[in-house]
C-alpha cells in the first residue's frame, strides 16, 4: 500500500513540476477517469477477455503438446539428440519475428496472437519437460518395477508426479512471457485485446487511456502469476521447492 | 529353517570386457539374515542387483524362492507420496481396502511412525524416511528383504538406532535377509553370516560365522571378533592373533 501510494505521488509530483508536456504526460486524476470511462463503456473488458483468451488458448496448446513431447525426448536419448539443436534454435528465436507470417497466414486476430503465445511457450515447455525427465532419479523406476507397476501406471504414478514441480516452475516463466508477447502481438496484428488498447490510446493520442491499459496489463500479469503460485502449494509437489 | 530362499549357481557378471563378478556360490537359508562386505568398487551392488533379478549374471543361475522386495540406500521413496501411501505401495497385491488401511496402520506402529501416516518423506528425517523404507518393503507378502546399504547415508548414532530398530523389526517379522554393506561393524553386529569378497573381479574370499543370539550389541565379543576375522580377510587388520595378544597383554 505503502509503495503504490508513493508510486502515486511520485507520478503527481513530476506532473506538476511539468518536465513532460501535459499531452504527453496524463495526471492521476485523468487516469483515473479514464478508467472509469472504459469501465463504463465495457471495452475495457472486452479487451481484456480477448487478450486473456488469446493468452489460455495459446497456452494450453503449447502445454498438451509440449509436455508430451518433452517426454518423450526426455525419455528417448536419440530423439534428443537429433531434435536438441532445433528446439534450442526455436526458442531462442523472439516469436515477435514470426509476426509478419502469423499475420499472413492466420491474419488479424485470434488465431494469430494464439499462435505467437503458443510459439513462445510451446519450446521451453519441451525443454523443461525434457530435462527435468531425463533428470528423473534412476531409483524411482527401479521401485516401480520392484512393486509391479506397469508402463501407464508409471507415466501417471512416477514421471508425472517426478517432473510436476518442474513443469510448474516453467508454466510460470512461460505464462509470463505469454503475457508480454501477446501484448506485443496485438499491438500490431490485433483490432482488439490489451495490447491493441495501447496502440488505439496512442494513435487518438489520449495517453490517460494508454496508462489505463498499461495498468490492468501489469496487474493482470500479477494475477496470472499468482494463480499460477498456488499450484506449488499443492502437498504433493512440495518437496520439489522445500529441500 | 535349512531351506534355501535363495541359490546362487556359480555365477558371473562381466560388463563388456570388464569382469566384475567371477564364479561365486552362494546359498542363503529361509529366516537367514547375511551380509555382504567388501572393498568399495568389489561389485556388491552388482551382486544385489542379480540376486533381485534386476540384472541377469553372464554365466550360471540364480534360484530364488518367493518374494523379494529392496530397500535402496537413500531416497527411495516417492516424494509426491504421504508416508501411508508410500507404504501402501508394498500392499498392491491386497485386493481391499479396509485391509491395507489396516496393514499401513500396523505397519506404521512397527517402524513407531504412526503419528507420520500424512507426513511427506522431505519433513522427515534420514534416520525416519529409511524405516519408511523399511516398512514398505515389509508389506504385504514379501519374503526376501534385499538392502543396499540402507544406513550409510546416515550419522554414525542414527546408524546405531536403526541396527537395533531392524533388529527389533525382524523379530516381529522374520524375513530372509541380505544385506550389502561397506560398514563391517554394522554386518558382523546384524548378520548370522557375512560373506567377505574379494578386490574385482569379486570372488567369495571368506565366509564368517556368527552364533551369537540376534539382537546384538556391537560392542558385544561375538561382534568384536567376527569384526576381526572381516578386517583380517580385508587385509586391514595385519593379524587378528596378534591384535588379540595385545588385548590380553593389556589386560595384565
Amino acid at each position: 500500500m505503502l509503495a503504490v501510494a508513493t508510486l502515486v505521488a511520485t507520478w503527481y509530483s513530476v506532473w506538476l513540476s511539468g518536465i513532460f508536456h501535459a499531452s504527453a504526460f496524463p495526471a492521476p486524476l485523468e487516469v483515473a477517469r479514464g478508467f472509469v470511462e472504459e469501465a463504463r463503456s465495457g471495452r475495457l473488458w472486452t479487451d481484456l477477455v480477448t487478450s486473456l483468451f488469446r493468452v489460455t488458448c495459446g497456452f494450453l496448446l503449447a502445454v498438451l503438446t509440449g509436455v508430451p513431447i518433452g517426454l518423450w525426448m526426455g525419455q528417448k536419448s536419440w530423439a534428443r539428440t537429433s531434435f536438441l539443436p532445433v528446439v534450442n534454435f526455436f526458442r531462442n528465436l523472439s516469436p515477435l519475428a514470426w509476426i509478419p507470417f502469423a499475420i499472413l497466414w492466420f491474419g488479424v486476430g485470434d488465431a494469430s496472437a494464439t499462435f505467437l503465445i503458443f510459439l513462445s511457450v510451446f519450446f521451453p515447455v519441451v525443454l523443461a519437460t525434457m530435462a527435468a525427465v531425463a533428470n528423473i532419479p534412476a531409483v524411482y523406476s527401479r521401485v516401480a518395477h520392484d512393486y509391479g507397476m506397469g508402463d501407464v501406471e508409471k507415466l501417471i504414478g512416477v514421471t508425472l508426479p517426478a517432473i510436476m514441480p518442474q513443469i510448474i516452475i516453467t508454466l510460470r516463466v512461460a505464462a509470463g512471457v505469454a503475457w508480454l508477447v501477446v501484448v506485443a502481438a496485438e499491438m500490431i496484428a490485433g483490432r482488439d485485446g490489451l495490447g491493441f488498447a495501447v496502440m488505439d490510446s496512442r494513435n487518438g493520442l489520449r495517453t490517460d487511456l494508454l496508462v489505463v491499459a498499461m495498468i490492468v496489463i501489469g496487474l493482470t500479469g500479477v494475477a496470472i502469476d499468482t494463480a499460477l503460485v498456488q499450484l506449488t502449494k499443492i502437498p504433493s509437489v512440495r518437496w520439489g521447492y522445500d529441500r | 529353517m535349512n531351506v534355501p530362499a535363495i541359490q546362487v549357481l556359480s555365477v558371473s557378471r562381466s560388463f563388456g570386457p570388464l569382469e566384475v563378478l567371477r564364479e561365486i556360490s552362494l546359498e542363503i537359508r529361509k529366516g537367514e539374515f547375511l551380509a555382504i562386505v567388501g572393498p568399495s568398487g568389489c561389485g556388491k551392488t552388482t551382486l544385489l542387483n542379480l540376486l533381485s533379478g534386476f540384472d541377469k549374471p553372464t554365466s550360471g543361475a540364480i534360484v530364488r524362492e518367493g518374494q523379494i522386495r529392496m530397500v535402496y540406500q537413500q531416497d527411495g521413496l516417492f516424494p509426491w507420496q504421504t508416508v501411508g501411501k508410500n507404504i501402501a505401495l508394498g500392499l498392491r497385491d491386497v485386493r481391499s481396502q479396509s485391509d491395507r488401511v489396516q496393514q499401513v496402520q500396523e505397519l506404521l506402529q512397527l517402524i513407531r511412525l504412526a503419528d507420520f501416516e500424512n507426513h511427506y518423506p522431505h519433513q522427515l528425517s534420514g534416520g525416519m524416511r529409511q524405516r519408511v523404507e523399511l516398512a514398505r518393503a515389509l508389506a504385504g507378502s514379501s519374503d526376501i528383504l534385499l538392502m543396499d546399504e540402507p544406513f550409510s547415508s546416515l550419522d554414525y548414532l542414527t546408524r546405531l538406532r536403526l541396527r537395533q530398530e531392524l533388529s527389533r523389526i525382524l523379530k516381529e517379522r522374520p524375513r530372509t535377509a541380505v544385506l550389502v554393506t561397506h560398514d563391517i561393524e554394522e554386518a558382523a553386529q546384524l548378520a548370522d553370516r557375512v560373506v567377505v569378497l574379494s578386490e574385482s573381479p569379486a570372488q567369495v574370499r571368506q565366509e564368517v560365522r556368527i552364533a551369537a543370539p540376534r539382537p546384538r550389541d556391537p560392542t558385544q565379543a561375538a561382534v568384536v571378533r567376527a569384526m576381526q576375522l572381516i578386517l583380517t580377510e580385508l587385509n586391514i587388520e595385519p593379524d587378528a592373533r596378534q591384535y588379540a595378544g595385545a588385548r590380553s597383554n593389556e589386560r595384565e
